[in-house]
């Protein structure tokens, strides 16, 4: 089965010059602005595509805006489980998404910005929207984001509204794997201030095709999950005893616990040494406090699609303890594939501290698997963004 | 006065052939025969006896092989029906073969190979009675070091991974001369080249470290800097890349691994473009290796047997398998692997249907009839390439707006973000205008990737033909998805199942596996044991 959410408000901001629609008052001041909101019709262009191939499919959904009228827009027949409010909020999002998911949706769409896919895994997850969503049922619905905000730095969004309603036609024939990925989120406060500061809000299952496109020739992992176990593998291989490792988020370093027997905290930086987690989800002081214990390194992968090292999603491991940790302070491991998305853009690792970050850029290697690496270029974040 | 021609400007109609043919084995009658064997005669048998009692109990079968009993006639017709629901490649234009350097092969090379005399040779006959066959093994080693600039040359290898493999092994056995085995531990590769090069060195007991093109699309001069070290074992590249990009700063490279004391090891995969133009010893190579199967006149993509050459510099000619050719006062004997060879990598020296076929293309072409074909090469690709990139949606990520060698790493991702249809969905429609549109583009650094390489095999009509039903797919995507989405519409078989492919569980590559995995039948050599188990009790 097959839900839809819409955010009605998503875009809103974006040609009002607002830089995102988060907030009754920006929504308000964009409507007044002239602003129409691009999610509705974006949504009706993503599920054409799935009509086309499915003429009679039943889309689980939320009323009005939220979903139905795009769902009857498309030719479709809308099942609506849930009924918002006069107007629309993050709430009401989180809600929508928790109905449609309870009625069964194997793949929920949601058609928004990054806020919109976070309140989607707030709801998922029955987290309260502000706090962490941490913990994920194993019954999880997939969830594939419609591209309808002003701001898209998640990696769980199809490339376009058509690329979305054609993953969606394929996951109705039921033949699409998945994989795991950062749901981030810019404050755009701050970010109305030039200042971009990416957070990592948790973790979606994204349906994905394999390898894009047909190919028998190379010996591809057989799909992702294996890329991801074959590269965390490569790690606990390079772990030497008497060492600190200082774990970073991500799903890639969740595996190197795994292999270890370590069940590690999702979005914190837990401390290994011989094999044991030491702390689970540490501070900057914790981690400063282990590293002048004895040697040490941090484990870091790439944060979602925009390349980031070190800086978004991992602010513990600070200025003050990267240089703490020495000559060689980061071990990077990452599937090979997420190097490739970033379709040749560098690393970017943003300390907060220019010096380091400058220390830290040129190229790394990244490893990849049990003695494969790759050697990628490195940089801090470009001052005039 | 001219011809009343006038240009297609819309695909040709195409149909394949639907013959519902059943596989041969339901073609089976009993006690139907495909050929009369004559009797044997009285006084022939008594002389022989019973053939079959002289062979060793434990070589004959305990009952006859369960092949199908069919008439010659039919199962000509059984054949040609089945090449009929092909997309042959002596039938389409297959440019969207990609990567696989299809060079022509003229059909008179196809006649040389079915020589009789060439047919009944075996490697261990005594070389008095295969002079000929050594000395055409020993000239065509003399034309592919003149090729490649290098000094010496082995055909013993079968091509592809196991020629780059061969390149590795050498290297590895080069640095074991030296006592620095231990310490170069690492390969260094690019991202596009090809994966056989990785995957060799991995399995040549390397650590792989691969560099990624810089910001301009070319291999990164300064990761390959910044992975060189003292472990440095070699660096191991394509040039011209899968992408049709060459490597202008090649000697660069190559000098950079030498001063770290690492060998530079050549995959010529793709030498179609620059054959007489440029040389691997001209950019300082140690060791290089080209697939007779793919540029020199023998069919690529599971066509048959491969065969490499493998030409090193004199410094690693010690480190060549064997058997070696050698030519000892006029006549040619055969040297099995010295000291310090790598042994053997295949067990003969060479393919030699496929040296015949590279010693016919070379000696008919001559210097400057492969320096032609390499231009021609490179021409009809970068008139292609304008030609693709005119058709909306499609891009040449990497390198933009510079020219390729003698294939392209297309893109559709502005299509796919438009409409949704992926490269493959586009594939499986050309086949419907009856092109060849099957690529390979590991690893997946262009999405939505496509790689075209018309070498020089394809006129301008062709080249023209094939880009007017790309534009016309591209077309249907934004007008008509779902037609290019439910493609194909004009074949006789319709959609595989991928998974089907993937899964042992479900792929069956013959039929009785086929029986096996889908109707439940026992393997016949779990039903032998069962009844002899009952026959037993």
């Amino acid at each position: 089965m097959i839900g839809l959410v819409v955010n009605p408000v998503a875009g809103v901001g974006g040609p009002a010059g607002l830089a995102g629609s988060d907030g009754a008052d920006v929504q308000r001041l964009a409507l007044e602005r002239g602003a129409h909101a691009r999610a509705p019709q974006r949504a009706t262009a993503a599920l054409r595509v799935l009509a086309a191939r499915h003429p009679a499919l039943v889309v689980i959904t939320a009323g009005g805006t939220m979903g139905a009228d795009a769902v009857r827009a498309a030719g479709l027949e809308p099942w609506v489980v849930h009924q918002p409010g006069p107007a629309t909020d993050a709430a009401d999002t989180s809600a929508a998404v928790a109905a449609v998911a309870a009625a069964g949706a194997t793949l929920i769409l949601v058609a928004g910005g990054d806020g919109t896919l976070r309140d989607a895994a707030a709801g998922l997850t029955r987290t309260p929207v502000g706090q962490l969503a941490t913990d994920q049922p194993a019954d999880q619905p997939a969830v594939l984001g419609i591209p309808a905000g002003v701001k898209m730095y998640s990696p769980v969004f199809a490339v376009s509204p058509h690329a979305a309603g054609a993953l969606a036609a394929e996951w109705a024939d039921g033949t699409l794997p998945t994989a795991e990925r950062e749901v981030l989120d810019v404050d755009e406060q701050a970010m109305r201030h030039a200042r971009v500061d990416p957070v990592l809000h948790g973790m979606l299952r994204v349906p994905f095709k394999v390898g894009r496109t047909q190919s028998r020739k190379a010996a591809t992992p057989a799909s992702e999950a294996a890329a991801v176990v074959a590269a965390a593998r490569g790690v606990v291989r390079r772990m030497l005893p008497g060492i600190r490792y200082l774990l970073g988020p991500g799903s890639t370093t969740a595996e190197v616990a795994g292999q270890l027997g370590i069940r590690k905290s999702p979005l914190g930086v837990d401390v290994i040494l011989d094999g044991r987690q030491v702390i689970a989800a540490a501070s900057e002081e914790q981690l400063l406090a282990e590293v002048a214990k004895g040697p040490a390194q941090a484990v870091v992968t790439v944060i979602g699609g925009q390349g980031f090292l070190l800086g978004r999603g991992n602010q513990q491991l600070s200025a003050a303890v990267i240089r703490a940790l020495g000559d060689d302070p980061l071990m990077v491991v990452a599937p090979e594939q997420k190097i490739i998305d970033l379709l040749g853009r560098p690393l970017i690792v943003e300390t907060g501290d220019p010096d380091l970050d400058a220390r830290l850029s040129g190229h790394i290697r990244i490893v990849t698997g049990v003695g494969t690496t790759s050697m990628y270029a490195v940089a801090a974040p470009d001052p005039a963004l | 006065m001219s011809l009343p021609i006038t240009p297609a400007s819309s695909p040709r109609s195409f149909h394949q052939a639907s013959w519902n043919e059943p596989i041969v084995f339901e073609l089976s009658t009993p006690g139907e025969r495909g050929i009369a064997v004559p009797a044997v005669e009285a006084g022939v048998r008594e002389v022989v006896g019973d053939v079959v009692a002289a062979l060793p109990e434990g070589m004959r079968r305990p009952q006859p092989p369960a092949l199908p009993e069919i008439a010659q006639m039919r199962v000509l017709k059984h054949y040609l029906r089945l090449s009929q629901e092909n997309l042959g490649s002596d039938l389409n234009v297959d440019i969207g073969q990609g990567t696989c350097t299809i060079k022509y092969s003229p059909k008179i090379n196809d006649q040389l190979i079915e020589v009789p005399q060439l047919r009944a040779l075996h490697p261990a006959q005594d070389p008095a009675d295969t002079q000929g066959a050594l000395e055409m093994i020993w000239r065509l080693e003399q034309l592919m070091a003149e090729i490649s600039g290098m000094d010496a040359v082995s055909l013993a290898s079968p091509g592809g991974s196991a020629g780059i493999w061969t390149n590795i092994a050498m290297i590895r056995a080069y640095h074991e001369s030296r006592g620095e085995a231990e310490q170069r531990d690492e390969v260094i590769t690019t991202i596009f080249s090809h994966p056989s090069n990785a995957a060799a060195a991995k399995v040549a007991g390397y650590k792989v470290i691969t560099i990624y093109p810089d910001a301009d699309g070319y291999p990164d001069i300064d990761a390959l800097k910044a992975a060189l070290s003292e472990r440095t074992a070699a660096i191991m590249v394509t040039n011209p890349e899968d992408t049709g990009i060459y490597n202008p700063a090649i000697r660069e490279w190559v000098d950079a691994a030498h001063a770290v004391g690492a060998l530079a090891s050549y995959d010529q995969a793709n030498a179609a473009g620059i054959l007489g133009i440029t040389r691997a010893r001209d950019a300082g190579f140690d060791v290089c290796q080209f697939n007779l199967h793919k540029t020199f006149s023998a069919p690529h993509g599971s066509g048959g047997p491969g065969a490499a050459a493998n030409a090193v510099s004199a410094e690693l000619a010690p480190f060549l398998p064997g058997p070696r050719v050698e030519r000892v006062d006029g006549r040619f004997v055969v040297r099995e692997p010295g000291e310090l060879s790598i042994g053997h990598v295949a067990p003969a020296h060479g393919v030699i249907l496929h040296v015949v076929r590279a010693y016919a293309w070379i000696m008919a072409l001559g210097a400057e009839g492969m320096l032609t074909a390499s231009q021609i090469a490179v021409l009809n690709n970068n008139y292609l390439l304008k030609r693709v990139l005119e058709i909306p949606g499609a891009s040449a990520p990497y390198a933009a707006g510079r020219r390729r060698i003698e294939q392209v790493r297309y893109s559709w991702q502005e299509l796919y973000e438009d409409t949704g249809i992926s490269s493959e969905e586009i594939g499986i429609r050309m086949a419907d205008y009856g092109f060849h549109y099957w690529t390979s583009h590991h690893p997946y650094v262009v999405p939505q990737p496509f790689t075209l390489e018309p070498t020089e095999c394809y006129s301008k009509a062709e080249i023209d033909e094939y880009v007017t039903a790309l534009a016309q797919v591209a077309q249907e995507a934004r007008e008509n998805p779902e037609l290019v989405r439910t493609a194909p519409h004009n074949q006789t078989v319709h959609h595989t199942h991928h998974d089907d492919l993937d899964d042992p569980e479900r792929w069956a590559i013959t039929w009785r596996a086929y029986r096996r995995k889908y109707f439940g039948e026992l393997r016949a050599d779990a039903v032998a044991p069962a009844l002899e188990g009952a026959a037993a009790s």
